[in-house]
């Protein structure tokens, strides 16, 4: 008997689950010389509005696991990345039109990216906490804490490694993600996704949308209920009126960057998305 | 036949079941009542929730939603302060838009009564149609397991607590036993403790807590049953059992409503409670009343939401028309 190849349907993730968008709307992804590649799904406001919800049930659970319990998830994130690297390689070449050679060192620093940051989960708050010395008998305390739930606009030029140099800071210290993937490069997006759906991520702590950065990232801007901003792969879209918005709601945003250097792994990237903690108590009971 | 607003305990069944009314008039009566098609209510139901409602539709319906609900709080660890906080939000729902109306009632416990009374002060509804009703649970809410005179004595000491309306639960046990009688004279018992010092009743809502009663069939004759015995409400659940409200067996409490209505003249309130927790499922609630009793029954004296969570989403519904953008629940009180 012959087989008939079955195509995949790239669908968002919204709180652990695959739906379609709310508005029922798809868009073509194509090869960079114009072939058809996949049908994606075109995120709405709504399914943004959803995914915040979603985000914000997952931050006290994934913020509230120890670090060495964080650490451990995002470890076990690299090895099923690593178990289906040929997958990501296979959607890299036709997406992006690359050698083989150049996805294989694309997936290969995607990985390497997410473990370094997965090793930042039970060291940051040593490097960017501290015990302060004051005048009394007393412990004086800082440290750092995630600030919620972070909207991030992934790197467009990039399909993989973009996408995991965006989300994995906002991780480290426990936050919720709704990112918005690359336009033109959404299929690694949904395929990561289905490596966090089954690498004990919590259901909502990473929400992917797909579909036009342009439409979405207004409402993720002005949503009162995103803490923090993630621009990085913005610079295409008019970020000054997103920087705008989310000053409304004083949002901590983190500004676009652009060229091969974009998002290039950086203990600042974790520590934009935390808020610093200080306490007093006292040394001991006289 | 015509009843307008029956006034003494009983008077319905006598008018409608004759004055031989007996225990065994009232199950032939009862156990007459067409049985319901489960699957055509449910299918109704699930189209009733389709409707979409939109733009300036959405915008008075969150509204009148807000009119509708009586804030509830029924927990063990309440507290006079948690009253007072939640009367407080009664009144001023949201204070950074101080055009949002004011809810219909508080829901308390009876010994919380004083408190809500207290804290409400010149805005309490007091048996007029302006301000803010204190609505008490009684009659051993929610289980019901004690004996008449406990029960009645809750009520009474609600009532003479100022409290205008009364939510009351049946003896589930009596009735899916068939001791329709037993449910029915419990009912017209606590309705005359229902009376005021000055010859008035503080209004009696009947909860039928239908997760309980397993079939739309006895919730159909529960709110029969209820009507007959005097209630001026029918309220699906307590709240402390699941499944609470849903859509289908609030729809068929309003056809018993509507059928009453036709039968008599007379309007009974529908009060849905527990498990609404969203504007939109708010929505749905508001259309199904639309399309089965009519518009007019859209009036806090006629229907409730039974609600503690729902409150802040319809809030912060209104907040995204208002400002244009989503809000947070960090913009709207902890319950």
């Amino acid at each position: 008997m012959t087989h008939i190849a079955v195509p995949k349907t790239y669908k968002l993730f919204i709180g652990g689950a695959f739906p379609r968008s709310e508005s029922g709307r798809t868009y073509e992804v194509t090869t960079p010389k114009g072939a058809f590649l996949a049908n994606a799904a075109k995120a709405s406001r709504k399914d943004a509005r959803d995914a915040v919800v979603a985000a914000r049930a997952a931050v006290s659970g994934w913020s509230g696991a120890t670090a060495y319990n964080r650490g451990q998830v995002l470890y076990r994130v690299a090895e099923v990345l690593e178990g289906r690297r040929a997958q990501f390689e296979d959607e890299i070449v036709r997406q992006e039109g690359v050698s083989a050679a150049a996805a294989r060192a694309q997936v290969d620093e995607a990985i390497d990216r997410w473990v370094w940051y997965a090793g930042w989960t039970d060291k940051y708050s040593q490097v960017a906490g501290n015990a302060n010395p004051v005048a009394g008998p007393y412990f004086n305390l800082t440290v750092p804490e995630p600030t919620g739930v972070v909207a991030v606009i992934a790197p467009q030029d990039s399909s993989l490694l973009g996408l995991v140099s965006a989300i994995a800071p906002a991780l480290v210290p426990g936050n919720a993600v709704v990112v918005v993937a690359s336009e033109a490069y959404p299929l690694s997006a949904i395929t990561l996704a289905e490596v966090l759906a089954t690498s004990d991520v919590p259901k909502g702590a990473v929400n992917i949308l797909t579909g036009s950065p342009a439409e979405i990232a207004p409402w993720l801007a002005s949503h009162a209920d995103v803490n923090a901003l993630d621009l990085v792969g913005a610079s295409a879209l008019d970020w000054i009126d997103l920087e705008i918005a989310a000053a409304e709601t004083l949002k901590r945003v983190y500004p676009p960057e652009s060229g091969p250097d974009a998002a290039a792994p950086a203990l600042a990237r974790v520590l934009a998305f935390t808020e610093t903690k200080t306490v007093w108590h006292t040394k001991s009971l006289i | 036949m015509t009843i307008e607003r029956a006034v003494s305990p009983a008077q319905r069944a006598i008018q409608v079941l004759g004055d031989d009314l007996t225990e065994s008039t009232l199950k032939r009566y009862l156990e007459g009542i067409p049985g319901i098609d489960a699957v055509g209510l449910e299918q109704r139901a699930a189209g009733l929730g389709t409707r979409s409602i939109k733009t300036t539709s959405k915008a008075w319906a969150l509204d009148k939603i807000i009119e509708l609900i009586d804030l509830t709080t029924l927990e063990g660890a309440d507290t006079p302060g948690k009253v007072r906080s939640l009367v407080a939000k009664a009144l001023l729902p949201d204070p950074s838009d101080l055009s949002a109306p004011r809810v219909a009632a508080v829901c308390v416990y009876g010994d919380m009564v004083p408190y809500a009374v207290d804290a409400l002060g010149a805005a309490h509804a007091a048996g007029g149609a302006e301000g803010i009703a204190v609505a008490a649970v009684a009659t051993a809410f929610p289980s019901g397991r004690a004996s008449l005179a406990v029960k009645l004595a809750d009520t009474a000491d609600a009532v003479a607590a100022g409290a205008d309306e009364i939510d009351m639960v049946i003896d589930r046990g009596a009735f899916l036993s068939g001791r329709y009688g037993a449910v029915f004279d419990e009912i017209v018992a606590v309705k005359e403790a229902c009376r005021r010092a000055d010859g008035s009743f503080a209004h009696l809502k009947v909860i039928l807590e239908t997760g309980e009663l397993t079939t739309y069939d006895n919730v159909r004759r529960a709110s029969w049953l209820a009507i007959l015995a005097g209630g001026d409400f029918i309220k699906t659940s307590t709240g402390k059992v699941a499944p609470a409200a849903t859509l289908p067996v609030t729809l068929s409490m309003l056809e018993v409503v509507r059928d009453w209505h036709r039968l008599t003249g007379e309007r009974i309130g529908v009060k849905p409670a527990g498990g609404i927790r969203s504007s939109k499922d708010a929505i749905k609630y508001l259309v199904t009343v639309a399309e089965t009793v009519g518009e007019e029954w859209l009036q806090p004296h006629l229907f409730r939401f039974g609600a503690s969570s729902l409150l802040n989403d319809v809030l912060l519904q209104r907040q995204k028309i208002t400002s244009g953008h989503y809000s947070g629940a960090d913009y709207v009180t902890i319950d």
